[in-house]
C-alpha cells in the first residue's frame, strides 16, 4: 500500500466523497490531533435520558420483589404453578414503555456515532474514540443500559482520547454505564454502615435480602482496562480492590438520598463503602471514601503492565494482528515516559515506521467497513434505523460486544464466509441508492497508488454504475486497510 | 469414575476407589477404530459466560449445598432427582426426558486445565485446546475435522462469525440467517471473478456460496429463537451431504446477580435448542453426538447479590441417540469447606478435555488417545471412553 493510502485507510476511515480534499499524509494525521473537536455541535442537541437507567433498574427490582411475593403466596396456598418466568412476561406498561424508549435512544446514539465518523475531517481521532470505547466496552444488553452506552462514549471516552489515560480510566470505569454493566452498583462492603444497620434490623425483623461484595468490576479493571490478564495481580488483589470500589453506585432507593452525585451521574455513598485501608499489589491505600478507588486507579494507570498492555493493543490495531515487538516497545516507552499522555502516544504511533509497512495490515471490522463505505459512496442521509440494522446484520452493533473484553481485533473474528456474504448483500443494496458518478475515479482517489489492476478492470467492466459501485464496496482494497 | 444410578450421599471414599479402576479400564479402546466417521454427526454447543454447573445439575443431596446456597433446594422441588444427590434444573425439561430415555448424560465436577477466573482466557483455552491462553491460534474442533480420515467432512458453525474453536487450517465456515435481501445472481458472479486473484477472499467466498446453497430458503432472520436455531442447525446437518461437524454458541450465562431468573431463562433457551435439534435430526439422531460445555463453573457459595462469581468445577452435558446415557459421571468431591477448590469453588475432578476428546473420538471412530493428543495436547490425562453404546 502507498503511504497516502495507508494514511487514509489504515489510520483513518477512508476518503469522504462529500468532504473537502485533504492531503493524505503523516503531516495531516499529526494535524488532526490539533483539529479534533471533542464536543461537536451534533452532540449539543442530544437529549440526555441517562437518568432513566436508574428508574428502570428500580422498576425491575420492584417487579422482581412483587413476583417473588406472588410466588411465595401461591406456593403457600398450593394452588398451582408459579407465574411465567420469561423476561418480558407480565411487564408493567411503564417498564415496557421505558424499554421501547431505550431502544430508540441507543439507535439515535449509534446514529450520532456513525454520523460523526462519516462526516469527520479528523478520522484518525474518531477511530481512536472507537478504539478506546471498545477498550472500555459496555453493552446495552443489560436493562437500563440503552440510556447509558452513548453517554459513556460521548462523555467518558471522547473528551479524553488525546488527554491522560488515567483521566479516561477514572471517567470510563466509574461511569454509571460501567457501574451498571459490571454489577458494581449492587456491591456493598461487608462491614459498610449499611450492612451493620441491616444486621441490627435482622435481629428483630424477618430476613431481608442479601447484599454483598461483587468482584466483577474490580477483576475486569485489572484484566481488561489496565494491567492485562498476566499483569501480576491475584485473587486477593481483586477482593481488596472490590472493597475499595464499594460506594460507587447509581441512584437507588436503598441509599435514601445519601451519597454524593458525581459529574458523570454516578453516586458515591459512604453508607455502602467498606471502611479501612486496602492493600493492592503490595501498596497500601488508606484514603477514605471516593478517593480510595480514584487513587488506586491512578496507580494502576501508571503501572508498567498497563503501559505494556495498552501498547500491545494499540499496535495490534494499527500494524497487524501480530504487531512488531519494536512498535510495542516504542509505544510502551512513550506511555511510560509521558505519564500516559495519549496525544503523545498518538504522535509516536504516527511517526513509527512499523505502522507504515507496505502490505495491508488489518481486515476491516464491520463498523469500519460500513463507515468507509458510506464515506466513499456519499450516501450520508441513511436513516438511523437502516444503519443500525445494517450493523446488526454485519455482526457489530455499537456497544453490544459479546463480553466486557469488547469486540475482538483479529482478522479471524471478522474474515468469515458468512460475514463476507453479508457485506456483499449490504453493498448491493447501498449502491442502489448512492450517487453513481465516476466510480473508477473515486476508487483511484480512495486508494491512491494502491488500486490493483484486477479491481480496476472489474470496475471498468461492470454492467452498470451501480454494479461498479457495489463491486468497489466489496473489493479487496475495501476489505482491508 | 462412577455412574450414579443409585447411591446415597456421602461418598468420596466409595467413589475414589472405583475411580482408579474405572478410569484405567475406560481409557482402553473398547471398539475397533476402523469404522468410518463419514455418517456421524457431532455438534458442540458452547455456553459462553460460565454456566453454573451446580444449578444445571444441582447437588441437592449434598449437605453442603444448603449451607452454601441457602434455600436454593426449593428451586428443584419439581425436577428430576437422580440418586438422591442430584437434580436436573426444572427448565431443562427436554434434556431431562432425553436423560430418562437413556440419551443424555451429565459429567459433573469437570473443568479444563485452566485454573484462573477470566471468561476470555477460559473460553480461549476451551476453544483452542491450548494450555496457555492465546498460545494457539486454531481451535480443537478444526483439528478434529483434520483428523477424520478420507474425504474431509463439512464443518459449520451456526453463528454470525466463525468461533475460535472452528478456526484453523481445515476448511470450516459459519452461517447465520440474515434479514438482508438476497444479492442478484449477476452480482454474485462478478464478485467471484473479483476475488479470483485473492487467496483469502476467494476461499471465504467459495465457502460462503456452498453454505448458502445448503441452507436454501428459510424464513429465519436471526438466531434469537432458540428452538428455530436448533431446527436450523439440524436442517444443515441431518442430510447425507450436510455438515457433519457443527457448532453453535449460547451466551448469557454470567450470573453475578439475581441468578435464579437469569439461569432459568438461559436453561429454557438451551432446552429449546437441544430439544428442537434432537427432534429435527430425525433418523440421523442415532448417529449424532452433542457435547455441551462451558468455560468454567461458578463459585460454590452464593454471593452478596444472589448470584455466583467465576469459579472452577462445573458440569458438562452429552446427548445422542447412540449414547449410553441416563447416568451421571462424576468423582464427586463434596462441598465441605475443605473440599472446595481454593475454599470457594467446586473442586474439578474430571478433566473436561478427557470428556470432549474421548466422546468425540469414540463417536467418530478415531483413536481416543491420539485425539486427546491432537485436540488437547500437553496434558497428562487419559480420554474418557465407554460413553456410547458401541
Amino acid at each position: 500500500m502507498s503511504r497516502a493510502s495507508i494514511a487514509l485507510n489504515r489510520f483513518g476511515y477512508g476518503v469522504r466523497t462529500n468532504g473537502a480534499a485533504r492531503p493524505a499524509s503523516a503531516a495531516d494525521l499529526l494535524n488532526q490531533i490539533e483539529r479534533f473537536d471533542p464536543s461537536p455541535a451534533i452532540l449539543n442537541g442530544r437529549e440526555d435520558t441517562s437518568a432513566l437507567a436508574g428508574q428502570i433498574i428500580e422498576q425491575l427490582r420492584t417487579q422482581r420483589r412483587q413476583r417473588r411475593e406472588l410466588e411465595q403466596s401461591m406456593a403457600a396456598s398450593e394452588t398451582g404453578k408459579s407465574p411465567a418466568r420469561g423476561r418480558d412476561s407480565n411487564l408493567p406498561p411503564e417498564l415496557r414503555a421505558a424499554m421501547v424508549t431505550g431502544h430508540q435512544t441507543v439507535r439515535r446514539d449509534a446514529g450520532l456515532r456513525l454520523q460523526m465518523a462519516v462526516q469527520s475531517d479528523t478520522p484518525l481521532i474518531e477511530r481512536l474514540v472507537h478504539f478506546w470505547s471498545n477498550h472500555f466496552s459496555v453493552s446495552y444488553g443489560k436493562p437500563g443500559m440503552s440510556h447509558q452506552v452513548g453517554n459513556h462514549e460521548f462523555h467518558a471516552i471522547r473528551p479524553h482520547v488525546l488527554g491522560k489515560f488515567s483521566d479516561m480510566l477514572k471517567a470510563a470505569a466509574l461511569h454509571p454505564a460501567m457501574l451498571i454493566y459490571l454489577d458494581q452498583y449492587r456491591s456493598v462492603g461487608p462491614d459498610a454502615p449499611f450492612q451493620q444497620r441491616r444486621r441490627e434490623r435482622q435481629r428483630t425483623q424477618n430476613p431481608t435480602p442479601q447484599y454483598g461484595l461483587n468482584e466483577n468490576l474490580a477483576r475486569e479493571i485489572f484484566e481488561l482496562h489496565t494491567l492485562g490478564v498476566d499483569g501480576g495481580y491475584n485473587q486477593a488483589d481483586v477482593i481488596e480492590f472490590a472493597q475499595a470500589l464499594t460506594g460507587w453506585t447509581v441512584e437507588n432507593r436503598r441509599l435514601r438520598g445519601t451519597g454524593t452525585v458525581q459529574q458523570s451521574g454516578a453516586i458515591f455513598a459512604d453508607m455502602i463503602h467498606e471502611p479501612g485501608t486496602r492493600r493492592i499489589l503490595g501498596k497500601s491505600y488508606s484514603q477514605e471514601s471516593a478517593d480510595q478507588a480514584l487513587t488506586i486507579l491512578d496507580e494502576l494507570a501508571s503501572h508498567p503492565s498497563t503501559a505494556r498492555f495498552i501498547a500491545t493493543k494499540l499496535a495490534r490495531h494499527f500494524s497487524g494482528d501480530d504487531p512488531e515487538p519494536s512498535l510495542i516497545a516504542r509505544l510502551e516507552q512513550d506511555f511510560q515516559s509521558s505519564g500516559g499522555d495519549l496525544a503523545s502516544l498518538t504522535r509516536t504511533l504516527i511517526n513509527a515506521p512499523e505502522a507504515w509497512t507496505g502490505g495491508s495490515a488489518k481486515f476491516r471490522q464491520p463498523f469500519e467497513w460500513l463507515v468507509s463505505a458510506i464515506r466513499i459512496t456519499g450516501a450520508e442521509d441513511l436513516s438511523d434505523r437502516r444503519t443500525f440494522g445494517a450493523l446488526q446484520q454485519l455482526g457489530q452493533s455499537p456497544w453490544r460486544a459479546p463480553s466486557p473484553a469488547g469486540y475482538d481485533d483479529l482478522a479471524g473474528s471478522w474474515a468469515g464466509p458468512d460475514a463476507l456474504f453479508r457485506r456483499i448483500e449490504v453493498a448491493e443494496r447501498f449502491a442502489r441508492n448512492a450517487p453513481l458518478d465516476d466510480v473508477v475515479g473515486r476508487a483511484e482517489n480512495a486508494f491512491p497508488g494502491a488500486l490493483s489492476g484486477p479491481t480496476k478492470l472489474a470496475l471498468q467492466r461492470a454492467e452498470s454504475s451501480a454494479q461498479a459501485l457495489a463491486l468497489l464496496l466489496v473489493s479487496p482494497e475495501m476489505m482491508r486497510r | 469414575m462412577t455412574n450414579f444410578k443409585t447411591f446415597t450421599a456421602n461418598r468420596r471414599s466409595i467413589l475414589g476407589g472405583t475411580l482408579a479402576l474405572g478410569f484405567g479400564a475406560m481409557a482402553m479402546p473398547r471398539i475397533a477404530f476402523a469404522q468410518s466417521g463419514g455418517s456421524k454427526n457431532l455438534l458442540f454447543v458452547l455456553l459462553r459466560g460460565a454456566a453454573d454447573g451446580m444449578e444445571m445439575l444441582a447437588p441437592i443431596g449434598d449437605p453442603g449445598f444448603d449451607r452454601l446456597r441457602p434455600e436454593w433446594n426449593e428451586r428443584f422441588a419439581d425436577s428430576r432427582k437422580i440418586g438422591g444427590l442430584f437434580a436436573i434444573h426444572p427448565a431443562l425439561e427436554q434434556v431431562s426426558s432425553a436423560y430418562g430415555a437413556g440419551e443424555a448424560l451429565f459429567v459433573h465436577a469437570t473443568a479444563t486445565s485452566y485454573r484462573e477466573r477470566s471468561h476470555f482466557d477460559g473460553q480461549n483455552l476451551l476453544e483452542t485446546g491450548g494450555m496457555e491462553p492465546y498460545a494457539s491460534r486454531d481451535g480443537w474442533m478444526n483439528r478434529l475435522v483434520g483428523m477424520i480420515p478420507g474425504e474431509t467432512p463439512r464443518a459449520l458453525a451456526v453463528a454470525p462469525a466463525l468461533p475460535l474453536a472452528m478456526r484453523g487450517s481445515a476448511p470450516t465456515s459459519s452461517y447465520a440467517p440474515s434479514n438482508l435481501p438476497d444479492p442478484s445472481e449477476a452480482f454474485l458472479d462478478r464478485v467471484s471473478s473479483l476475488y479470483a486473484d485473492d487467496d483469502q477472499l476467494a476461499g471465504l467466498w467459495q465457502s460462503a456460496l456452498e453454505t448458502q446453497a445448503m441452507a436454501g430458503e428459510n424464513s429465519l432472520r436471526n438466531l434469537r429463537d432458540a428452538r428455530a436455531a436448533g431446527e436450523l442447525t439440524a436442517s444443515l446437518m441431518r442430510d447425507e451431504d450436510g455438515a457433519k461437524i457443527g457448532m453453535i454458541e449460547l451466551g448469557g450465562w454470567d450470573s453475578h446477580a439475581g441468578q435464579a431468573g437469569q439461569f432459568s431463562r438461559m436453561a429454557t433457551r438451551l432446552d429449546a435448542l437441544l430439544g428442537a435439534y434432537r427432534a429435527s435430526m430425525g433418523e440421523s439422531w442415532n448417529d449424532t453426538l452433542v457435547l455441551v460445555a462451558t468455560e468454567f463453573g461458578r463459585t460454590a457459595r452464593v454471593n452478596g447479590t444472589n448470584g455466583t462469581d467465576h469459579g472452577t468445577g462445573g458440569a458438562a452435558l452429552l446427548l445422542g441417540g447412540n449414547l449410553s446415557g441416563g447416568r451421571i459421571i462424576a468423582d464427586w468431591p463434596g462441598l465441605r469447606e475443605g473440599d472446595l477448590f481454593e475454599g470457594r469453588d467446586l473442586m474439578p475432578t474430571t478433566p473436561l478435555e478427557s470428556v470432549l476428546a474421548g466422546a468425540a473420538a469414540e463417536h467418530l471412530g478415531l483413536d481416543p488417545q491420539a485425539a486427546l493428543a491432537t485436540l488437547f495436547p500437553g496434558r497428562n490425562i487419559a480420554p474418557l471412553t465407554g460413553l456410547s453404546k458401541g
